[in-house]
């Protein structure tokens, strides 16, 4: 058992207050992912858990005892390091046992434990060397073990993955998530890289500048984001932005145009909105579609192809549409279209989002089904 | 020959012409030692000649080269392992915890190593009188293993520094105490450059001569000392000269070669990266 | 502030890892100099013990009436000046030279930077005795054979001789660490100079040079120190001579002290240098300080 509260947690160095009052649950046995750009406060947030950064305001609480002024090794966590931070003068057993050693385990017993996390890891070849004679994924693995070997009520994850080349970093990727499995442990990861959380999360904590953008599941995330922000960090290629204004508001939705007069339905509550108010229509590549020319009607988009890439599989297109502003699309890998051709997009307004100027989202009239798929099941009628 | 070849050929050239004469005045030395005394100051240089010993078995005659050496090492390595168990925890504190102050007390400790000697020769020898250090293993270790102490502590403090602070942080994390964090981590990383600030520790002390020639006179005697006893102007016993000169200088000139590597290393003190 | 402490920011107290070294350093320091001032301050010379006392600031009136302190403070500076010009400038052409592939590189090395630890008392005998000997020195030898007149090195050059001598030591301790430096020079930067066209001269220039800043600050700052209070070279060459032309400060202090037993002047001038050290120190702390990431 090991839940994790985080009240109020802040975080200033100097005068600068990089976490402003932040507050997070994680329950038992969940993987949670903290992402975020690069400064936003993600690995702070981290290090203030495992006990390396001091924590400025507010309790940290593990199984519901306040832990801010526990000693790191005190709190029963185990860390892996983005650079991987293997003791490079001890063997792979030696690294994977010295907390053990540090504690006074005795010799057997060290071994045993560290002998069954190098079965898990499939390290036991490897026992005796020294790390500089690893491969980047072995080192990955023999951390991973060093924390697996103290048994942690919680792991922690620093940008595991960031120094590994992209295949191994699949394969590290599907093992983190079969070891999470297996373990039944707390996990809290710390990535920049949206796939990841995607693929590993059970829940995503999207941090932008010191605070949480927004918690849910990763499709939670995906169908309904609550902020710019978000719909443009999560799902990849990046979600298209187009400046619009509001056309009308009503219960079925909300009707937004287009700068060229184009007008779009969205299944988005309108409530204190009014027309003339200026938004931004979101839509993902993958809901944008290219209409050939006979089958065009008034609601598509006129453009132009600025670049074709194509994956063999999908194909990417960046186009110029509305005066210079760029639409990207993700469309199947037999689309024929080449740079400057002539394109017509359509739009589908169920599938879009909008966007108050503040950057929060209109909320949505329905939930999409698949956010609601892998949450733990609810009780019948609870899902919207 | 290709041009990269003939470029070799010319880098070569001058690389060994240089590398003579940079080390011709040694060189020289060497040779004049194995030279009797008359061929030594014949104004006309001669490379051919019969090498002889018999200057080596003259000065071991005069001076007891072996007690004189015992001495250097007693006081150079003495004094660098003081120096070290003095300066390995401060390095520590100053590279990892630092403070307001720490940059400041690294540069006056180095502004200590600018004050002529000299100029405390008369208190120090008085303290030592007094303290019965005069002539002394320890009292040499002392003073060396203080002369040296600043530029130990600096070259360990970037040697500290540049040990992955990741790598720390996953002791705290194991649960290692600072002490623990020393021992177990820190240490045995450090070897390396704790090994390289030992070895110009001990050059530094073994080829000093204004405190051994004036603190001692007989029973610690180093090195300096036994070939200061044979500059003295008698004569020109160079020949003899020389071979105390190579005697002296051999030993440190060898340990200096074989670990020219890690020497360089701390030299550095952290500009290089 | 103790009651702020908190255990997770590992907050060690330095106090009693750094402590020892700075005690020791500041009795080492302190006890010295304190008896140095208290003795500049007394009528205190060995051979005259009759005449004891109080003397006020009598010793360094006389001391800075004596044109010979001045000259003893502009022979330091030229020492030091000329000995680091002259090994950054030979130390940085042996590192590039050093730095080339060369048959043997690794040797010619090793000889290169034998003279760093060749003690000072030898290599001064060695160049006194055997290569500067107005009769018997190799350099005699060279000029008589080309029908030149001998030069007397200590005699007619002796500042030149003794800076020959201590830059020969220390040419190779600015070679090794530029040297070092070189080989940390990013291979691909100097390919990208390569393809922009720059030849040896503009690679130098424009490349190495610049790269190379830091450690020739560190050499200066190294060299300094040892170069402020040289001693044994100019005791075992020219003894200050002749005249005063070779006398530094080092050596100014030594002669009043141990030649004339002027304990109290010999004090004196041990605080002017240590004035000078100081005032020397701050001018290199000023451009060292920035390459302390402390």
């Amino acid at each position: 058992m090991a839940t994790l509260t985080l009240r109020n947690i802040k975080k200033v160095y100097g005068d600068v207050e990089v976490i402003q009052d932040l507050s997070l649950d994680i329950e038992d046995r969940e993987f949670v992912v903290l992402v975020g750009p690069s400064g936003c406060g993600k690995s702070t947030l981290l290090r203030m858990i495992a006990g390396l950064e001091e924590i400025s305001g507010g309790d940290l609480s593990i199984d519901d005892e306040r832990v801010n002024e526990l000693p790191p090794d005190r709190r029963g966590l185990a860390m892996v390091f983005q650079s991987y931070a293997l003791y490079p003068h001890m063997t792979v057993a030696d690294n994977m046992a010295f907390a053990l050693r540090l504690a006074g385990v005795s010799r057997e017993e060290r071994m045993a434990k560290v002998g069954e996390a190098a079965k898990i890891l499939h390290l036991e070849p490897l026992l005796d060397r020294k790390p500089r004679a690893l491969s980047g994924g072995q080192r990955q693995r023999v951390a991973i073990g060093r924390a697996i070997v103290r048994e942690p009520r919680v792991f922690l994850f620093d940008e595991p993955l960031s120094n590994l080349d992209a295949a191994l970093r699949v394969q590290m990727r599907i093992e983190i998530a079969r070891l999470h499995n297996s373990l039944d442990a707390t996990m809290i990861y710390v990535t920049h890289d949206q796939v990841e959380a995607m693929t590993m999360a059970d829940k995503i904590v999207v941090m932008n500048a010191g605070h949480i953008e927004q918690v849910g599941s990763p499709l939670d995330l995906y169908h309904h984001p609550e902020s710019l922000f978000v719909a443009g960090f999560i799902g990849s290629p990046k979600m298209n932005f187009i400046e619009a204004k509001i056309a009308s508001v009503g219960g079925d939705g909300t009707k937004v145009a287009l700068s060229d007069g184009t007008k779009v339905a969205v299944p988005v509550s309108g409530g204190g909105m009014s027309s003339g108010d200026a938004v931004t229509l979101g839509v993902r590549p993958e809901d944008l579609t290219a209409v050939a020319n006979d089958q065009a009607t008034g609601g598509d988009l006129a453009g132009r192809v600025v670049v074709a890439e194509r994956l063999g599989g999908e194909t990417f297109l960046y186009t110029e549409v509305l005066d210079g502003q760029t639409l990207n699309l993700k469309g199947p890998g037999a689309m024929t279209y080449r740079v400057n051709d002539a394109i017509r997009l359509r739009i589908d307004g169920a599938t879009c989002h909008l966007f108050r100027d503040d950057g929060k989202a209109l909320p949505r009239l329905a939930r999409n089904p698949m956010a609601d798929l892998d949450a733990e099941p609810v009780a019948p009628g609870a899902a919207g | 020959m290709p041009t990269s070849q003939r470029h070799k050929l010319m880098m070569s050239l001058l690389g060994w012409v240089v590398a003579f004469l940079v080390f011709f005045p040694i060189l020289w030395m060497f040779l004049t030692s194995f030279k009797t005394e008359l061929d030594a100051v014949s104004g006309t240089p001669n490379i051919f000649f019969e090498p002889t010993l018999e200057n080596y078995a003259a000065v071991q005659e005069r001076a007891d080269y072996f007690r004189f050496a015992m001495n250097s090492i007693i006081i150079s390595f003495g004094s660098t392992i003081l120096a070290l168990v003095f300066a390995i925890p401060a390095a520590y504190a100053m590279a990892f915890f630092p403070s307001k102050r720490t940059r400041g007390t690294l540069l006056w400790m180095l502004s200590t190593k600018m004050l002529p000697p000299v100029g405390v020769l008369v208190p120090v020898y008085l303290i030592f009188r007094d303290l019965q250090l005069l002539d002394s293993h320890l009292g040499l270790v002392i003073v060396f293993a203080l002369m040296n102490l600043p530029i130990i502590v600096w070259m360990l403090f970037t040697f500290f520094k540049e040990v992955p602070k990741d790598i720390l942080e996953a002791g705290r994390m194991d649960g290692a105490s600072p002490r623990q964090e020393l021992r177990f981590i820190l240490i045995p990383l450090s070897v390396p450059g704790i090994a390289s600030t030992g070895l110009l520790s001990v050059i530094l002390a073994w080829n000093e001569a204004f405190w051994s020639l004036n603190l001692t006179t007989v029973a610690a005697a180093p090195l300096t000392a036994f070939i200061a006893s044979f500059s003295s102007p008698e004569g020109l016993f160079w020949a003899k000269l020389s071979a105390a000169s190579t005697m002296a200088i051999a030993p440190i000139l060898i340990f200096g070669w074989l670990s020219q590597k890690q020497l360089v290393r701390g030299l550095t003190f952290g500009a290089v990266k | 502030m103790a009651l702020f402490r908190r255990e997770t920011q590992r907050r060690v107290n330095t106090l009693p890892l750094v402590a020892p070294s700075v005690g020791v350093l500041l009795i080492w320091m302190i006890i010295p100099l304190v008896m140095t001032i208290w003795f500049s301050l007394q009528n205190y010379n060995l051979i005259v013990p009759t005449i004891r006392g109080f003397a006020g600031l009598d010793n360094y009136a006389y001391l800075l009436d004596d044109p010979a302190l001045w000259t003893a403070m502009i022979n330091t500076l030229v020492l030091v000046g000329s000995v680091l010009a002259i090994t950054v400038v030979f130390g940085t052409l042996f590192a590039v030279l050093l730095n080339q592939d060369f048959w043997g590189v690794g040797a010619a090395r090793l000889f290169i930077i034998a003279p760093f630890f060749v003690m000072p008392t030898v290599s001064a005998l060695i160049w006194k005795n055997m290569l500067m000997h107005p009769v018997n020195g190799l350099f005699a030898w060279i000029t008589r054979s080309l029908g030149l007149p001998p030069v007397d090195w200590f005699a007619d050059v002796p500042m030149l001789s003794v800076i020959i001598i201590v830059a020969w030591q220390w040419i190779p301790f600015a070679t090794l660490i530029l040297l070092t430096a070189l080989q940390s020079l990013d291979e691909e930067q100097k390919e990208a100079a390569r393809m922009d066209g720059a030849g040896p001269l503009s690679m130098f220039y424009f490349i190495i040079l610049p790269h190379l800043g830091r450690s020739i600050t560190v050499v200066i700052m190294i060299e300094t120190i040892f170069l402020l209070t040289i001693f044994a070279e100019i005791f075992v060459t020219t003894s200050g001579g002749p005249g005063l032309a070779t006398t530094n400060l080092a050596f100014f202090i030594y002669i009043r002290a141990l030649l004339e037993f002027d304990v109290g002047g010999a004090s004196a001038g041990g605080v002017i240098a240590i004035i000078l050290a100081n005032i020397v120190a701050i001018f290199l702390v000023r451009s060292v300080a920035r390459n302390l990431d402390a």
